[in-house]
């Protein structure tokens, strides 16, 4: 690419790289101020002198952790659920996502099925009628209630369908002419040359199950069995929820321990840095899938 | 013949767990949106409460609380659409215009990060932040200036919403830009270079133009979106103190339900939201097909 070496076009770079490197500083420093405050000593993270280094390098709060027994505890009911909830989602959409990928002559009810897919897509009861009917069920405070509770996630059920779509169909009339079954061709065959869309599906489900709030919010009363996210919430104590005088939340920030709640935090954020690697290898392709059609 | 039976009967076991998921956590609730036009008395049930008509929508016009909310559910989530459209492009444009390929995949990888993130834990570092004794008052008061207590402010808390939104998503928002970037004849700028065309010439003339038809097809499809502000966003961010600007319709509909117990008025307000929400949604994948082709399946 031909392009002029002005030097309005070269202030333009020197400009651009900051601005990028600021953009990309904002993104990573929030981690950075939690892990400073969760190895900071705590009357240094509570005084509000850590800024951007640690000050009084200490590991009590970690220790602090390593007995809180709640804190695990809700940890090992968010990999439980993150775990269950993937694969079984999974399960399920390959099998939705097989026979409706056929057209309407191979599967008669595709459209119907589709129909009302796409209806529950775009239309939900509301938050009320949805909470009383999962309390019905007697789902409250079990960890089948957040792993199932959610509706199916559609939009990688037609990530699914338009991958399956994409095979070549000359693989599976070889299969039908050796005799083969459709649940043999399903996961003989089909699944076999779809992982790269299931490793995506697999990303954004397992994201969506550690990240989500709203139902462990609502289905959970009491901390044996909170989810993760929901003993964060619980734990970061909102200190400015009442008309609180400065004097007063003085008072009561000293009396926080603000190094153990981001060591809370930081813990909790691990497994996502874990796999971030693996998101950004297959997220861009799974954007890409979704956007692009037939 | 029975082969061809046979097979419908195996794809027919194939689909069902997925219909019986379907039907069991979201068709199934639909029926509870009855209460909006019951009295509804849990102990009772959904047939055993007196039916009140058209009751709960008038009581839900009259409350003053109502409009504030939607005034608030409003300007949020219209602001986060704008702005979650155009900051991505403009990034992703700079991002285009950054000629060390390592450094741009640096940036590239950093900037998706929190997206990936909770709204619990970025709420819970955002508080922390901004709290009386966080690093925002501490840097403020290396230039002499007071330290404030920010969350208790209800003209600073929407701007905190909408541009804290903002910064978790415009990494994630401009990868579809990125891509369709990638899709543009590099042959244009060559031709343009060659005609004399400098920098801001290309940007104007050929990579916007190229760009036009993502923009207005995400802007389309996220008219669905009007009336979702951001519930964990809000409900990790939010106090009593800035109810009145920072309330939205899920906030209000959760505490109404599920605090306050009044089921019926929560289902009448989540049951609005609900039927508008279908209207935008449903408009905007007509429009969508019509002018770009765009189908959902």
């Amino acid at each position: 690419m031909i392009r002029s070496k002005s030097f309005s076009s070269r202030l333009f770079d020197i400009v651009n790289n900051v601005v990028m490197f600021l953009l990309a500083f904002s993104c990573l420093y929030p981690l950075w101020y939690a892990f400073c405050l969760s190895i900071s000593d705590k009357s240094a993270a509570n005084s509000g002198i850590v800024t951007f280094y640690p000050v009084g390098f200490s590991l009590a709060s970690y220790k602090e952790i390593m007995g809180d027994i709640k804190f695990f505890n809700s940890f090992w009911i968010s990999i439980q659920r993150t775990v269950l909830g993937t694969v079984i989602t999974l399960l399920v959409l390959i099998m939705m996502a097989y026979p409706l990928a056929k057209s309407k002559l191979e599967f008669k009810p595709r459209n119907i099925i589709m129909w009302i897919i796409l209806f529950c897509m775009v239309f939900n009861g509301g938050q009320i009628p949805w909470y009383i009917t999962v309390k019905n069920y007697g789902l409250i405070d079990s960890i089948w209630g957040l792993v199932l509770s959610g509706s199916l996630p559609v939009f990688n059920l037609i990530l699914m369908m338009n991958f399956f779509r994409s095979l070549p169909k000359d693989l599976e009339e070889a299969a039908v002419v050796d005799g083969a079954g459709p649940w043999r061709i399903l996961f003989g065959i089909v699944v076999p040359c779809s992982v790269p869309v299931l490793a995506t599906i697999v990303l954004f489900t397992g994201v969506y199950h550690w990240n989500e709030f709203f139902q462990g919010l609502v289905l959970t009363t009491g901390d044996a069995h909170y989810p993760l996210q929901t003993y964060i919430k619980q734990m970061v104590v909102n200190i400015q929820t009442t008309n609180l005088t400065k004097d007063q939340i003085m008072q009561m920030d000293k009396l926080s321990n603000k190094s153990l709640d981001a060591a809370k935090i930081f813990i909790a954020m691990i497994p996502m840095l874990v796999v971030y690697p693996f998101l950004q290898r297959y997220f861009v392709s799974g954007i890409m899938l979704g956007a692009v059609k037939e | 013949m029975k082969k061809r039976i046979n097979v419908q009967f195996h794809y027919g076991l194939m689909v069902a767990p997925g219909l019986v998921w379907l039907l069991l956590f979201s068709i199934i609730p639909m029926v509870g949106i009855v209460m909006a036009f019951q009295d509804y008395n849990p102990g009772r049930g959904y047939w055993g409460s007196e039916w009140v008509g058209l009751e709960n929508f008038e009581y839900l016009f009259s409350m003053s609380d109502a409009r504030q909310v939607m005034i608030n559910t409003l300007i949020i989530a219209v602001s986060k659409m704008v702005l979650n459209l155009i900051i991505p492009l403009a990034f992703a444009l700079l991002l285009n215009e950054v000629r060390l390929v390592r450094y741009k995949k640096l940036i590239q990888t950093i900037v998706y990060l929190p997206h990936f993130l909770s709204w619990v834990i970025l709420a819970s570092i955002v508080l922390s932040i901004f709290g009386y004794r966080g690093v925002v008052n501490t840097i403020g008061g290396w230039f002499g200036a007071e330290g404030r207590i920010w969350m208790n402010s209800a003209s600073f808390f929407r701007p905190l919403v909408i541009w804290s939104d903002v910064w978790k998503e415009f990494g994630y928002n401009a990868v579809i830009f990125l891509a369709a970037l990638t899709g543009i004849n590099p042959n244009l700028y060559e031709a343009a270079a060659i005609d004399g065309a400098g920098r801001w010439k290309s940007i104007w003339h050929i990579t916007l133009p190229g760009l036009i038809s993502t923009v207005v097809l995400l802007g389309v499809l996220g008219l669905g979106s009007v009336l979702n502000a951001g519930f964990d966003q809000i409900f990790n961010l939010y106090n009593p103190m800035v109810y009145s600007t920072g309330d939205i319709l899920d906030t209000w509909v959760y505490r109404m339900g599920l605090w306050d117990l009044q089921f019926s008025l929560a289902t009448t307000a989540g049951l609005l939201k609900s039927v508008v929400s279908f209207v935008l949604i449903v408009s905007s994948y007509i429009m969508a097909y019509k002018f770009a082709d765009y189908r959902v399946f």
